[in-house]
């Protein structure tokens, strides 16, 4: 009889749990402990260029990027050359993601027929939100650069060597908010041939960019490198502004600036135009993404 | 006698009210937009469903940021600029199978019924009907369905130049080989 009180009774009391238990799972999910996910700061900047640097941004692995670009003359140049636009410095360029953190790239520039190869990697990427904190993203570039002219004195022994140039960058990013990003970049370059003995081989620079997104296809950017000691004779710290306007797959980038070359080691040891003269430069960059390797689930 | 039925009848709705839900967490969610202009592909194969038979209750969960697209351009463009992955980094659907009944997870077939409820994206829930197949086999339930989303719906803005390029509907697949989630 106990027993029986006792089993009805614990039925009774389980079919409400059983009834309550289907009225209130508004949160099954929740059953499977799912943790927040991990949100990564993406798009600090449009492009891998902040204008003449490298931002944080990578090329996504399997797209290749074919890059174009121009620096005209300054626009002091006058009429008779057309303030600066009869005149063209170029750079052309292949980057490719190897994979979503590792890229490298290959490009050609007419001024000194330069060569000139490197790679970036991630090496810190911003949380935005989620169970793991990161304020910043941290990225390393270190490129190459292979100068083409004839020798200047043949007469002397001229080694390969002599030829090259290095570049060892950190690149520091903050994506503050939607529309503001900031980057600090430490450099080194290393020049194997400098034409006195009191130039300096080892240039220190230190690289401040920002971008601040007008729109979703429009950005507003600026970059200033200073040279940390005033050794290299004529050289002037490189200083840009520009816009980025984003369309499909194109990335154009218009800019002043007072340089002509566009390889790190170049437009930061080798700008000699002054902004305060007029020896402002317009020029830009157009990025081209095609994807090579299509990602898994997208193979034919 | 009365004491060993109602023994068993105790027992027996104890199992029945606990063996009745069914998850997986690699389910798949994909959409599709298409125009003349282009077809746009994305799919999220790390979907989250969990089903309860006893009340018919479903629910999802994806992550924006792992919908993958066949150019990475247009997943960065779809998370920055449309879904605002940063914002709202999940879709959720929580809704009901409204037949529920009419499916028996013991029984190996196909059945189909219609799933109702409310589906989160953007950070806009909107209400949405769909039929769904139910393919029972050997303890797995293979959940399938297929409905359209339209993007202001959601506040999902397609500025104008590009509206040729995007769809203003696009249709939404979901596929899940769920399997008895064990306590």
């Amino acid at each position: 009889m106990k027993f029986k009180h006792f089993a009805l009774t614990a039925l009774l009391f389980q079919s409400c749990w059983a009834w309550s238990q289907t009225d209130t799972t508004s949160d099954l999910l929740s059953l499977l402990g799912e943790e927040d996910p991990i949100i990564y700061s993406t798009a600090t900047f449009k492009s891998t260029r902040v204008i003449n640097g490298q931002s944080i941004e990578n090329v996504a692995g399997g797209v290749m990027d074919f890059r174009i670009s121009h620096r005209f003359g300054t626009l002091n140049s006058g009429i008779h050359k057309f303030y600066g636009l009869d005149m063209a410095s170029m750079r052309l360029a292949l980057e490719y993601g190897i994979t979503d953190n590792w890229m490298v790239g290959l490009g050609r520039s007419n001024v000194n027929e330069e060569v000139d190869g490197f790679t970036k990697i991630r090496i810190l990427k911003q949380v935005e939100s989620g169970p793991k904190k990161m304020p910043v993203s941290l990225s390393y570039f270190g490129s190459m650069v292979m100068r083409g002219t004839a020798w200047a004195d043949p007469t002397r022994d001229n080694f390969f060597t002599s030829r090259l140039f290095f570049c060892n960058q950190l690149l520091l990013a903050k994506k503050v908010d939607d529309k503001l990003s900031l980057q600090l970049t430490p450099t080194h370059v290393h020049r194997n041939l400098v034409a006195t003995s009191d130039i300096p081989h080892d240039v220190f620079a230190l690289g401040v960019g920002g971008r601040y997104k007008v729109s979703r296809r429009l950005a507003v950017n600026a970059e200033y490198f200073k040279l940390l000691k005033d050794n290299i004779p004529g050289a002037t710290n490189s200083l840009s502004v520009g816009v980025d306007i984003e369309t499909g797959g194109h990335v154009f980038q218009l800019h002043l600036t007072n340089g002509s070359s566009m390889n790190e080691k170049g437009f930061i040891t080798e700008t000699t135009g002054n902004w305060n003269k007029g020896d402002i430069q317009f020029g830009f960059n157009i990025s081209r993404v095609f994807t090579v390797k299509k990602p898994k689930g997208f193979q034919e | 006698m009365k004491k060993i039925i109602l023994s068993i009848a105790l027992l027996a709705s104890v199992s029945a009210t606990q063996a009745q839900k069914y998850f997986t967490r690699n389910g798949h969610l994909g959409f599709f937009s298409k125009t003349n202009m282009e077809d746009i592909k994305a799919n999220n194969e790390s979907v989250t469903y969990i089903v309860d038979w006893t009340s018919g209750e479903i629910q999802i969960s994806a992550l924006q940021t792992n919908f993958k697209f066949e150019k990475a351009l247009m997943q960065e463009h779809y998370n920055e600029n449309y879904v605002e992955s940063t914002k709202f980094p999940k879709a959720t659907f929580k809704g009901k199978i409204e037949n529920v009944n009419a499916i028996n997870i013991k029984k190996d077939g196909t059945y189909t019924a219609n799933v109702s409820g409310s589906l989160e994206i953007h950070g806009v829930s909107k209400n949405y009907t769909t039929k769904a197949t139910f393919k029972v086999s050997g303890g797995h339930v293979v959940a399938e369905t297929k409905f359209n989303v339209k993007c202001a719906d959601h506040n999902i803005k397609i500025e104008a130049n590009l509206k040729n390029n995007i769809s203003e509907s696009i249709e939404i697949t979901a596929k899940a080989d769920l399997t008895e989630l064990k306590k």
